[in-house]
């Protein structure tokens, strides 16, 4: 008898303990009906699809974002209906179905793979209208209602890369290291033009600073694998590495840092999208951010009053949807701040430019380059490039970039294109 | 006797062959409902009581039978498990372990992939047949390899099956590079071509019959015909087999197979039906799951058309809560394997009984 008692109190325990789990995760965004909602806005009905859900840094980006532009303009917390982990294949079309059958007036997408399928919906539901962000296909296919966006990100890794270049200086000049050694590592996704546009920048940014900074970049083939991107970076720093960055969406290269720290090591981090300052307090600098708030206050007006929105949207810092997340200030100096603040305003104005010819070289014979059509002069700075900005199956390359001296990155269209492994980044 | 001082244990657990077909039935009926409660509770645990315990049912059948297209994608999930649990169930009454499925079907959805690719113009009743036969016949191919190795080498058949999925997985990698939409994405674009014809309104209407053919022919196949004995034979006893002439090897090797075929069917039904394009997680785990759904069926194809609407209704049922409660996949995953943890529990009180002490000291004091 007292052994069924003993099992029944177990049973009961579990469930008591089932429930107060639950009660503490329970962070409703309730409330959320401002004063400023116009009536049209109220009525708003929103749905998004995440390839995976809130865990990852990528898709928190957009959540947070979408909830912050509904709090502003008083969307019903519960007419934003979310769909996570939807794969990019034909679940991505049943989801956006659903979302329609559920009434929605907008429906958003927030992966790259996810786009052909989104079409297919935007086809099908011409009153609706589709988001999509990192696509490419918004000019090609030219629906009324299918939109691609994105955000010149290039900029704000440049800005993290100056951050980075000064931290470099910082240790050169402490004697921590050489100027030779003044080596970062790279741990990004894929090798497409939207990973390498991204590190290019933030490399050039750091150069810009530290003329004799290196940088090993490294894939992991998967947008989401804490393990594979832990073990990529500490391989970086096993390797000398003394600043790492990244272009994936877990917690990993941070947690490898703060690690290696701990260890002994000197090295610090910069990242993307998440601020990672709790997560690795003594290695993190800061990270860059695409900031979606500002594009979902744009397109929920436009959606409510029946404008129309841009076929493909670029953000960019004047805008604010590209931005710095908090510095650390244990790692980051006020100087350095200061630094920052005076190249924003030179990207503003124009005068400094990322992707500026004479800034770097490129050496066209080395394999990771084979599939670029590009032109350079004797001491390699780019003349001509050509890009493939518009999308086809064989990937021709279409579009002449080099304009002004610079590659103008982002400008044929939102999603970048810059695809070019210039010197002084090793892939391995 | 000198026992009597000996604490004896609360209860003890005995093996039963005898159950009556309707008891065994009442209790499988019973642990469905037990399932559906643990879900339930599952449900408002993991959402704080934000969801009442009533309204969760209704929401559920609300996200399977909500609307005419809910049902046709829950009938669409229900086909693409089945169809693997039946591919499933020759291998197992052989006894011989594949749990390779995933990979089976999914180098089956490559086949008929690089079918596509090779022959682009071709009018598409044409090139789905040659689709049709890739798929089979790559299918196929992965499961003779193991079987063949099994049969003949005695190879362990569950580490070799696995490990095939693997092969699958990294083949399927090296052809989305070729073939994907933007360099260095790894995303390809869906095929243009070798699409099923619709059919009740929607693209995946054949696969849906076809899979339900398959099924009725299984049934015959596996307890009608010669072959469906040998199967059987070879799974009781390899000994048994052999004494009374039935060809081990050949038996395993053609099994396999079958075994494998179908899976590659699953994985054209899969290109040509549902998503026309082929990559690394097309098959999403189906494969694993196939299993699961196999036993509880105890291997009768017929009974999985039940057991895989169960685990496709739930899975879909938990998915339109999940997205109405603002959960992500992984609480649809936790309801899911508690609901399947208690059925598959259910098989406990089918097969053995529990008796307990007290009421036998009780029975032995009456006498």
């Amino acid at each position: 008898m007292k052994k069924i008692i003993a099992v029944l109190l177990a049973a009961v325990m579990l469930f008591a303990f089932a429930a107060c789990g639950g009660n503490g995760d329970d962070k409703t965004t309730t409330g959320a009906e401002g004063t400023t909602a116009s009536a049209a806005v109220a009525d708003l009905k929103v749905g998004v699809i995440l390839l995976h859900n809130e865990t990852v840094g990528y898709d928190e980006n957009f959540i947070n974002a979408i909830n912050a532009a509904g709090e502003t303009l008083g969307v019903k917390s519960e007419n934003i209906i979310f769909k996570k982990d939807i794969n990019e294949d034909s679940a991505c079309y049943d989801a956006c179905v659903e979302l329609v059958e559920d009434g929605c007036d907008l429906i958003f997408a927030d992966s790259f793979g996810h786009e052909e399928f989104v079409i297919k919906a935007a086809k099908e539901y011409p009153d609706v209208q589709f988001f999509h962000a990192t696509g490419t296909n918004s000019k090609i296919v030219n629906l009324s209602n299918f939109h691609n966006a994105f955000a010149s990100i290039y900029q704000g890794r440049y800005l993290a890369g100056v951050i980075a270049g000064l931290k470099l200086n910082e240790m050169i000049e402490a004697g921590t290291i050489t100027a030779e050694q003044a080596k970062m590592g790279y741990i990004s996704a894929k090798p497409y033009a939207e990973c390498i546009s991204g590190y290019t920048s933030y490399y050039l940014g750091a150069k810009s600073v530290c003329p004799s900074a290196t940088m090993t970049v490294t894939y992991t083939d998967s947008w989401a694998d804490l393990a594979l991107e832990q073990e990529a970076a500490k391989k970086l720093i096993e390797a000398g590495c003394v600043l790492i960055s990244e272009h994936a969406d877990t917690d990993g290269s941070p947690m490898a840092c703060e690690n290696a720290y701990a260890e002994g090591k000197t090295v610090y981090h910069v990242g993307y999208n998440v601020d990672f300052t709790d997560i690795a307090p003594k290695t993190n600098l800061v990270s860059s951010k695409i900031d979606w708030t500002p594009y979902f206050e744009h397109i929920f007006t436009a959606v409510a009053e029946g404008k129309d929105v841009e076929t493909d949207y670029c953000g960019s810092l004047a805008t604010g949807s590209v931005i710095l997340t908090d510095y650390n200030d244990a790692t980051v100096t006020d100087a350095m701040k200061a630094k920052v603040v005076e190249v924003k305003k030179g990207l503003e104005d124009g005068s400094i430019k990322v992707f500026d010819v004479s800034a770097f070289t490129v050496t066209l014979d080395r394999p990771e380059n084979q599939y670029v059509k590009a032109e350079v002069d004797a001491e390699g700075h780019l003349t001509s490039f050509t890009a493939d900005a518009v999308s086809d199956a064989d990937f021709t390359p279409d579009t002449e970039s080099v304009i002004d001296g610079e590659v103008a990155e982002s400008v044929h269209r939102s999603a970048p294109y810059f695809n070019i492994i210039i010197d002084g980044i090793e892939i391995v | 006797m000198k026992n009597k001082t000996a604490k004896e244990p609360l209860m003890r657990i005995a093996k039963r062959t005898d159950m009556p077909v309707k008891q065994s039935v009442i209790i499988r009926a019973a642990a469905v409902v037990i399932a559906l409660l643990a879900c339930g509770v599952t449900i408002v645990a993991i959402t704080g009581g934000k969801v009442d315990f009533l309204s969760i049912y209704s929401e559920m059948f609300e996200g399977a039978f909500g609307t005419a297209r809910r049902i046709k994608i829950t009938v669409r999930d229900t086909c693409a498990l089945l169809c693997l649990a039946v591919a499933l169930a020759p291998a197992f009454k052989m006894r011989f372990w594949n749990i390779g499925a995933e990979g089976q079907a999914l180098i089956g959805a490559l086949a008929s992939c690089i079918a596509v690719k090779l022959f682009p113009n071709m009018p598409v009743a044409p090139l789905l047949l040659i689709m049709f036969f890739f798929s089979v016949l790559a299918g196929a191919l992965w499961g003779i390899i193991p079987g063949y190795f099994k049969a003949s080498l005695g190879a362990n058949e569950t580490l070799f099956t696995l490990m095939m999925n693997y092969v699958a997985i990294q083949l399927v990698k090296y052809f989305v590079v070729l073939w994907e939409k933007q360099k260095g994405s790894g995303v390809m674009s869906t095929l243009t071509t070798g699409m099923l014809p619709k059919l009740f309104g929607v693209d995946y209407g054949w696969s849906i019959v076809i899979i339900l053919i398959l099924t009725v022919l299984s049934y015959i196949y596996m307890k009608y015909t010669k072959h469906g004995y040998e199967i059987a034979v070879v799974g009781e006893s390899e000994n048994t087999a052999r004494y009374i002439g039935i060809n081990v090897k050949k038996v395993i090797i053609r099994t396999m197979a079958i075994s494998g075929g179908l899976c590659g069917l699953a994985g054209f039904l899969l290109v040509s039906g549902t998503h026309h394009l082929v990559k690394a997680d097309l098959v999403g785990g189906n494969g694993f799951t196939a299993i699961i759904v196999a036993w509880l069926a105890h291997l009768n194809p017929i009974v999985m058309t039940l057991t895989s609407f169960f685990v496709a209704f739930l899975d879909v049922g938990t998915a339109k809560i999940a997205s109405a409660c603002n959960l992500n996949d992984f609480a649809s995953d936790v309801v899911v394997g508690v609901a399947l943890f208690v059925i598959l529990s259910s098989e406990f009180f089918v097969n053995y009984k529990v008796i307990f002490n007290r009421r036998k000291k009780a029975i032995k004091e009456g006498e």
